[in-house]
């Protein structure tokens, strides 16, 4: 295998992670270069370190958040709801005082579009929606890169 | 080098300062007393609270949802004041009618969600998160018209965070609200991180401190009221202490200083620090939020990280200093002063604090999901503060507060001397009484 047929894979990858919501972690994870990730082997291993990292204080160890406060993660339908407005949701922060199942949450979130690169986006929500009782398609760099694209244009 | 040396001495001489330096001091950070003869109570379905011998505990009501404050008529009758409409209701009535501490009858009214209630000389006085409404009560302490509602103040900032606009009343016809912060330390972009703080903090001006009003005058606003204190970043819990005529408030600490700032704080000093801090307050007071912060092992004011500090360096010297400071993040949402004559002579005038419960100390134990008490000598505090009613969480562990079964927030007293407290996670109402044996 040469460095052209890596190329020429690593574009289709990009072709169906933009196309499909359902295309190949393992697809994802290819575009993510080194220096846009955070630490670790897979992109599950790297999701769960940035959400420990970043995540965690806010929305708890098993993603419950704080009743009134900080959103749970958990089953969400922020989570496994619409890519682009999770991601927006990262990029820019929220402080409209959110509702899930009636109950309102009153913390502001921060945006996070200096803290975190969008392979570490990518990755901790790839992490996230495949986790704590969500059921969705990973999040791909080149989605992550989109949004932030068009929030900038904006 | 140099510099991750001088931290880990820091971090040293912190956690040995606070075990070994200041041993007497009432208070003790980072300590969790367990009261001398502390045993099971009651056990009636649903709770499995503990509390010191000779206390029984009563479900009153269960189910109501969340329960923020409380108050008690003078007659018997309780008010819950709820943060999620039940029934379309945002006031439930509770009336014990045989007498056996059970709540036989639950009505409700006030279409509006909020926190603070009170009962003052014939009126009932509930807010939401902008307005404070009150009602008259005839002799037997019911609402008269619950669909006459007295709108006194109005337009208060709300902006999601630190909303609760707690109340309580003073003997001279005012009504004092706590007005929160809508920010966890008045950086430039909230909670994120390299954000500088805002200096001078513009949200001081129409937040983060308590304001007086006249209790009777209708539709008062900033412009009507008195900026009574300031610096305070968020108060759940208020009282007016009747022995020494003066309001109290318990101040919830700062968030995250090692999530904002890992260089200068480790995980464990992030969630010991700062301390949630008692205040008796003067008119005039500026409790220093948020360009300080209470540091309960140094016992010092300490500069913000967002305003150039650096975990050592003090600053604040115009701030008042707390009375009593207390663990971190254990968010103190009840406050009152007990001046009844059922509990023993230890009691009389000391204050009970409800601890809400952290969050903010992960991945660290949670603390918190208590009641404590502080005794009081003659108008300050006398001792160490005690665990009183505890294990509402109904587990010995909490990593998230989603676990908990129930969190105490708001506190009142009873006709008889009796302690009700309120459960905002199921709306349990307790009532704690003691009958010596």
């Amino acid at each position: 295998m040469n460095s052209m047929m890596i190329t020429v894979y690593i574009l289709l990858g990009a072709g169906a992670v933009c196309i499909g919501s359902q295309a190949p972690l393992a697809a994802a994870d290819l575009l993510i270069p080194a220096t846009h990730r955070a630490p670790g082997q897979t992109p599950v291993q790297r999701g769960k370190k940035v959400y420990e990292q970043t995540c965690m204080p806010c929305h708890q160890v098993d993603a419950s958040g704080v009743p009134g406060m900080n959103p749970p993660l958990r089953k969400s339908p922020y989570v496994g709801g619409h890519s682009a407005r999770l991601i927006g949701i990262v990029l820019q922060g929220l402080n409209d005082g959110v509702e899930i199942a009636g109950d309102t949450y009153s913390n502001p979130m921060p945006a996070f579009s200096t803290v975190l690169k969008d392979g570490e986006i990518a990755d901790v929500l790839s992490y996230l929606r495949s986790h704590f009782g969500n059921k969705a398609g990973p999040i791909s760099l080149a989605q992550v890169s989109r949004i932030r694209q068009i929030l900038k244009n904006k | 080098m140099k510099k991750s040396i001088f931290y880990a001495t820091a971090v040293i001489v912190m956690i040995a300062g606070s075990n070994l330096i200041y041993p007497a001091l009432a208070g003790q950070p980072g300590k969790y007393p367990k009261h001398p003869d502390r045993a099971y109570a009651g056990h009636p379905p649903g709770t499995s609270l503990k509390l010191p011998t000779g206390f029984k505990v009563q479900v009153v009501a269960d189910g109501l949802g969340a329960s923020r404050h409380l108050t008690v008529a003078r007659q018997g009758l309780i008010y819950v004041k709820l943060a999620k409409l039940k029934k379309g209701n945002g006031i439930i009535v509770l009336e014990d009618l045989n007498g056996d501490g059970k709540a036989d009858k639950e009505t409700g009214f006030g279409n509006y969600t909020g926190t603070g209630i009170y009962t003052k000389d014939g009126w009932l006085y509930a807010s939401s998160n902008t307005d404070i409404y009150r009602y008259r009560l005839n002799e037997r302490g019911e609402v008269i018209d619950t669909a006459r509602a007295e709108r006194i103040v109005t337009g208060l900032l709300d902006r999601h965070e630190h909303n609760s606009k707690s109340i309580v009343l003073d003997n001279k016809g005012f009504i004092y609200v706590n007005i929160g912060a809508y920010s966890n330390a008045c950086q430039v972009q909230d909670r994120t991180k390299g954000s500088p703080g805002m200096n001078p903090c513009p949200i001081l001006d129409s937040a983060g401190g308590i304001w007086q009003f006249r209790a009777d005058k209708q539709d008062q606003s900033y412009g009507e009221g008195v900026h009574y204190a300031t610096g305070l970043r968020n108060v759940v819990g208020l009282d007016w202490s009747q022995q020494l005529d003066q309001l109290f408030v318990m101040q919830h600490g700062r968030d995250q200083l090692f999530q904002l700032d890992p260089d200068l704080f480790n995980a464990k000093q992030g969630a010991e620090l700062p301390a949630e801090t008692l205040y008796a307050l003067h008119k005039g007071d500026n409790a220093g939020w948020p360009y300080v912060y209470y540091d309960p092992f140094q016992k010092k004011k300490i500069l913000a990280p967002e305003y150039g500090g650096d975990g050592k360096k003090t600053a604040g010297e115009n701030a008042i200093d707390p009375l009593v400071a207390f663990p971190g993040h254990m968010a103190p949402d009840g406050l009152l002063f007990y001046t009844g004559k059922m509990f023993p002579e230890k009691y009389r005038n000391g204050a009970f604090i409800a601890f809400h419960g952290s969050w903010n100390r992960a991945p660290e134990k949670q603390k918190g999901y208590f009641v404590v008490f502080q005794p009081f000598a003659n108008g300050k505090p006398a001792g160490n503060w005690e665990i009183f009613a505890d294990n509402f969480a109904g587990t010995d562990t909490i990593t998230s507060p989603a676990e908990a079964l129930h969190r105490p927030c708001g506190l009142a007293q009873g006709p008889d001397g009796a302690l009700y407290v309120s459960d905002d996670v199921k709306g349990t109402i307790y009532k704690i009484t003691y009958d010596g044996k």
